[in-house]
């Protein structure tokens, strides 16, 4: 139901990504769809908003530009970069997100930077050295249709362009602002081992004592059963202290959905609107990005808010 | 006049919180008074059977303020509320009359559960105006209110793997309609070919929470 990126588009444009390998998983992303609940619609976007936003404003775009969402690196994307009389120009690109290495034509990169792109340059991921999602934004920004007024992949939903793929070409937007003029976005390193503010309920009473503890106590492994829908956790077996059905009621980014199997499901982006499981803890707001850079095999520790 | 039922208000980390209530009455009576007047910083009223979540924007407000809002709102309102109110932005439309083929897999044996023929259960399905209360599960998902008692099923003990788009099902006393095919453990009584999801289309779902929507059969 959802519509397909531009694919395999024989005509070369003058500005446009050219996937040739998309890794494990590339989707589009922006800040998302949020507003449309009410209609069983969930906000989706980026998993690491902040690190979208970032990307965007290194190259002058408004926040809200759809850029690339990579899952453990891997992504080979040729820019073409030609002006309208055909004349090979360049492109500004920026990335961010999980660190992991980059070449331009086999020319080492950084991240956090922006850096120009000239006209049929390749641009090779690695895998990443700490976290999971890189972001690639690019001037202009990939110019495809929106789905209700937004451009991000909603993986459950089945909303949005689908998953890109090799030979997905992709127009680049004319750019709509200016170029910031910094070199640099210092950020914060990503851990190996994460530690989460975890706000408890608000159906923590659903569990017995020893399972809020062991929320808290323990230490848990992000497994690779994980995707933009939620990060399915290994550690104790969390009790319930009642059983029976609860009806399902709405869910958030970062809830701690525990299942009957007692392991909890760490929603992210794309988690459906409503749920029929109880929600343990639900992770701080600030501690969402964090969360959606949670490697297959990390390990994380919850801690209350202060 | 009876009084308000205990409510509770508890904290879904730190820019939601969801509010426990009697039952979906209550649930669309204080959705659509928080609608009338939408609180400081609230940015999302997400309905369910019983409960509301309401996100907000932790910058512009806290838990503790909106939950004394709610609480005010929510005590003004279900005290007298019974049955569906009115209010959501599905109200405004028209009436969707929905062609149903009572052909679902599950029609005998919701028969043999409620002790009716698969006339009778097909005459009680179709006899209500129903209303969507909400929407999740899948976009488009309406929850409609206003099924028949008698109708009222629990869900299957093993969800099907792949229930087809169009099927109309019933569970926990609301009746829905799978936009589009996706696991589900609803009980299948029949199909409709009409398509409730559309990006394409303004607003995109047919099942718009508050409207009205009656169920026809049609030759299988």
């Amino acid at each position: 139901m959802s519509a397909p990126a531009v694919r395999n588009v024989r005509v070369r444009r003058a500005r446009a990504l050219v996937i040739l390998d998309p890794g494990p998983l590339t989707t589009l992303q922006d800040l998302g769809r949020p507003g449309w609940a009410h209609l069983g619609v969930t906000a989706s976007g980026a998993a690491d908003l902040p690190s979208l936003a970032l990307a965007n404003r290194l190259v002058g775009n408004p926040e809200h530009t759809a850029a690339l969402e990579t899952t453990y690196g891997g992504l080979r994307v040729r820019i073409d970069a030609r002006g309208a009389d055909g004349a090979p120009g360049t492109v500004w690109a920026a990335l961010t997100g999980a660190p992991c290495p980059a070449a331009l034509d086999g020319r080492p990169l950084g991240m956090d930077v922006p850096f120009a792109v000239a006209d049929g340059q390749v641009l090779a991921l690695g895998a990443p050295v700490a976290g999971l999602r890189t972001y690639l934004a690019v001037r202009g920004g990939p110019e495809v249709p929106a789905t209700l007024g937004s451009r991000s992949t909603d993986l459950l939903s089945g909303l949005g362009p689908a998953p890109l793929a090799a030979g997905d070409v992709l127009p680049l937007a004319p750019p709509g602002g200016a170029m910031p003029g910094v070199d640099l976005a210092p950020r914060a390193a990503l851990p190996r081992d994460f530690v989460l503010r975890v706000v408890p309920g608000p159906r923590d009473d659903w569990f017995d004592a020893a399972a809020v503890a062991a929320l808290y106590g323990e230490v848990w492994t992000a497994t690779s059963r994980s995707n933009r829908v939620g990060v399915r956790l290994a550690g104790p077996v969390l009790g319930r202290a009642r059983a029976g059905e609860l009806p399902a009621e709405g869910m958030v980014r970062g809830a701690l959905q525990v299942p009957p199997n007692g392991q909890p499901i760490l929603f992210l982006a794309d988690h459906p609107v409503t749920g029929g499981y109880p929600v343990i803890g639900v992770v701080h707001a600030a501690d969402l990005p964090l969360a959606g850079q949670l490697p297959p095999g990390a390990a994380v520790r919850f801690r209350k808010p202060r | 006049m009876t009084p308000p039922p205990a409510l509770s208000v508890r904290a879904v980390g730190s820019a939601a919180l969801i509010v426990d209530l009697a039952g979906t009455g209550e649930v669309l009576a204080l959705r659509a008074a928080l609608e009338r007047e939408i609180p400081n910083g609230v940015r999302e009223l997400i309905a369910a059977a019983r409960t509301l979540l309401i996100t907000y924007d932790p910058a512009a407000t806290g838990h503790e303020a909106l939950a004394a809002e709610v609480t005010r709102r929510a005590a003004a309102v279900t005290g007298g509320a019974t049955g569906d109110t009115p209010g959501a932005a599905g109200a405004a439309l028209a009436p969707l009359t929905v062609p149903v083929r009572y052909d679902g897999p599950d029609l005998a044996q919701a028969a043999a559960l409620t002790g009716l023929t698969t006339a009778q259960v097909i005459a009680r399905h179709t006899a209500p105006d129903y209303t969507v209360a909400f929407a999740g599960f899948a976009p488009g998902f309406g929850y409609l209110t206003g099924t028949d008692p008698a109708l009222r099923l629990p869900r299957r003990a093993e969800p099907r793997t792949e229930v087809p788009a169009g099927a109309v099902a019933v569970a926990d006393g609301f009746t829905g309609i799978y936009p589009r095919s996706s696991p589900g453990g609803w009980q299948l009584l029949g199909t409709t070919s009409l398509p409730l999801w559309d990006e394409r289309r303004d607003p995109p779902a047919l099942l718009v929470p508050g409207r009205t929507v009656r169920l026809r059969e049609v030759p299988r």
